[in-house]
């Protein structure tokens, strides 16, 4: 996984609740054995104006003028802000891909879904959770004023406006670490292959029907 | 001893090491795997040359993209037919406890098969790449979905790490009426706590409403867990759970049979068990649950009637509303009944099973599917419960009543395969998810009960079912 750097980018608001991981990525696309190629289908249903398929030619598609992602101020976005529950539904980890493929590098929201969550962290896509009161004022301000950046600094866990004010977030030390240091979370887990292994001999005697 | 909530008990069972910070490693006993999210999973594992650590905790199926006609010709899409193949040299490759693949006699959708085999078992940690992998908490398990990287790391190293969530308990007590399912029961949770009323927290279904659940209506309940946004949903384990494990392929035999329900016998909160929330619900009080709207929050009882955003006053919710209802083209203040469909679905993971399929048949049994319905298709969850309702002749009731009887798999729950909406169709299903575009994209989806979708296709509207 890539190492996540502290950087400022361009703010694209997406309001609505509820952003669930079949809009984020449609089910027809999920049909690819790959980890690549999902950016252009990031939010199909909403950014075309006709039906993506798999092998389709996506630049040549009509695009919906009226979503977000589509309005000219908010080309090479990396912010997305989001509304509660961001995430939800399906476990795909197609969702963060095509994400961090389309460009984002951070997804702020008053809260995400669990899966979708965890997906994210995975992959170098980082997730701010915000009070819905301050989101609420991001939205305000990034709709306010084209070209609307934020800086994210995960060391100091703290985001800043163009307007010099500053909200501090929470995020795991865990998932900090290896989002820090782009670390491979299998390598760490088989640094206690030896526990791993006492433990399921211990299980094995005590549970053999699990070890069929 | 400190009184412990069962998910406590799932927790320590299987907590292999634990950080200062409370992350722990959760060694995981079943692995699931189907076509959709473990390609990229074993490509990762190959590209970093590893190995399956245990290669007996896998068992895996293809279910989301298979057809559910002319099976005999295979999978047409050429896009879907690489997926399934390569899981099929997947599992040839690296190995499997059993696979069931296309056209097995066993394969059907992941969540139907693993219980039905036994491959998923009292006190099991079970996963799968696979959202309503909370399923399986039906049986006193701690299941979960997960996402493709957990998917290889699971492969890798047998365990996950994570931080214990929360825990819920949900508490549905008295006497749910006749024509009032599990599904209902899931429903009514779900419009009470909402989408993400359980985020952060498994959930943990109690009270008598639930203990008097056959384990086919607390699969539906459980699997619906994630639809609140818990991590994941359980029931504890009686004797309604032990017999129906008994005798099945996987399961154990005895003497290790009589140790293994003695500990799955403990799989219950203990009295006293702290919770950190408390949700109680009225089984008498449930009716047969609608939704109408894009997400299974947006519920109401087919008495009821389109919500009025007007009278929202929370300016999100309003729009939310607003954009719901403009999706799914329903007027403010319709009476639910006065709905038409196009198409039925009865199926999925939450209602494919044999107790749904005798349900619906109740309905459709010497009745007809309405003219208005284009389709109705009945899709079993597996080959079993394909050839169980067979025997008993449920096939011949649908057919009869104009329902297409179909081949197993997920169908159009989530149209991999060829089984969609068109933009615009509205459908009455019993599947999990009323997102835009789940069913197909511009598709318009009710989630319903199997009875209340039989009674929908042979109303053509949605209709009481307990009045036909």
């Amino acid at each position: 996984m890539e190492k996540f750097i502290s950087r400022e980018g361009l703010v694209a608001p997406l309001d609505r609740a509820n952003v669930d991981t079949d809009a984020i990525i449609p089910k027809q696309f999920l049909k690819s054995i790959l980890r690549t190629g999902y950016g252009p289908n990031l939010f199909d249903e909403w950014r075309y104006l006709d039906q993506g398929e798999p092998g389709k030619d996506d630049s040549k598609r009509p695009l919906n003028k009226d979503f977000v992602l589509n309005q000219p101020r908010y080309q090479g976005a990396q912010i997305l802000l989001a509304r509660e529950n961001f995430g939800c539904g399906s476990s795909r980890e197609h969702a963060p891909w095509a994400l961090l493929q389309y460009g984002f590098q951070a997804v702020i929201a008053p809260s995400f879904a669990d899966i979708f969550y965890n997906n994210s962290f995975k992959n170098g896509l980082l997730l701010i959770k915000l009070d819905t009161k301050i989101v609420d004022r991001l939205f305000k301000e990034s709709e306010a004023s084209p070209g609307y950046r934020l800086a994210i600094d995960l060391d100091q866990q703290s985001i800043s406006t163009p307007g010099g004010e500053h909200f501090s977030f929470e995020i795991d030390a865990f998932r900090k670490h290896c989002l820090k240091n782009g670390l491979d979370e299998i390598g760490l887990t088989l640094a206690h292959a030896d526990k791993i292994k006492a433990f399921e001999t211990g299980r094995r005697e005590q549970c053999p029907w699990l070890f069929n | 001893m400190v009184a412990q909530t069962l998910y406590d008990k799932l927790w320590q069972d299987h907590l292999v090491h634990e950080d200062a910070d409370g992350t722990g490693l959760i060694y995981i006993d079943r692995h699931l795997v189907h076509e959709v999210t473990s390609p990229q999973a074993y490509e990762g594992l190959k590209l970093a040359g590893r190995k399956v650590w245990r290669i007996s905790s896998i068992v895996a199926t293809a279910d989301h993209n298979t057809p559910t006609k002319d099976w005999n010709k295979g999978i047409m899409d050429p896009v879907s037919r690489l997926q399934v193949e390569t899981l099929d040299a997947n599992i040839k490759e690296s190995g499997a406890l059993s696979y069931f693949p296309f056209r097995h006699e066993r394969q059907g959708i992941v969540h139907v098969i693993g219980p039905e085999n036994g491959a998923t078992l009292p006190g099991m940690t079970v996963v799968c790449g696979d959202s309503h992998t909370s399923t399986h908490g039906a049986f006193g398990c701690l299941a979960f979905g997960i996402g493709t990287s957990e998917v290889e790391h699971v492969m890798a190293t047998q365990c996950l790490t994570q931080k214990k969530t929360k825990a819920m308990q949900v508490v549905v007590d008295g006497v749910a009426g006749p024509g009032v399912g599990a599904k209902d029961i899931a429903l009514a949770i779900i419009g009470k706590i909402g989408t993400a009323g359980g985020t952060g927290y498994s959930l943990e279904f109690a009270g008598s409403a639930i203990r008097a659940l056959s384990m086919e209506g607390r699969m539906t309940l459980c699997n619906m867990a994630i639809e609140a946004g818990a991590r994941a949903g359980m029931v504890a384990v009686d004797d309604t759970t032990i017999n129906y494990v008994k005798g099945r392929p996987l399961a154990p035999t005895g003497a290790v049979w009589e140790c293994a329900v003695a500990y799955w016998r403990t799989l219950k909160s203990d009295d006293g068990a702290k919770f950190d929330s408390v949700v109680t619900l009225d089984a008498a009080a449930i009716q047969p649950q609608v939704t109408w709207g894009t997400s299974p929050q947006m519920v109401t009882t087919v008495d009821g009637f389109v919500p009025d955003p007007a009278k929202e006053k929370d300016p999100i919710k309003r729009e939310g509303i607003e954009r719901a209802l403009k999706y799914m083209d329903l007027k403010p203040n319709t009476p639910i009944v006065e709905i038409k469909l196009d198409k039925i679905f009865i199926g999925s993971c939450t209602n494919s099973r044999i107790e749904d399929l005798r349900a619906a048949a109740t309905i459709a049994r010497g009745r007809k599917v309405a003219s208005n319905i284009k389709l109705a298709l009945v899709v079993p969850g597996s080959g079993l419960v394909k050839r169980q309702a067979e025997q008993e002749g449920l096939d011949k009731i649908f057919i009869e009543a104009g329902f297409e009887w179909r081949e197993p798999g997920c169908s159009m729950c989530l149209g991999m395969n060829d089984d969609q909406l068109s933009p615009g169709e509205r459908c009455a299903s019993t599947s999990n998810r009323n997102f835009e575009g789940r069913q197909g994209a511009g598709g318009r989806t009710h989630l319903v009960s199997p009875v209340m979708a039989a009674a929908a296709a042979v109303a053509g509207h949605f209709v009481d079912a307990r009045k036909l």
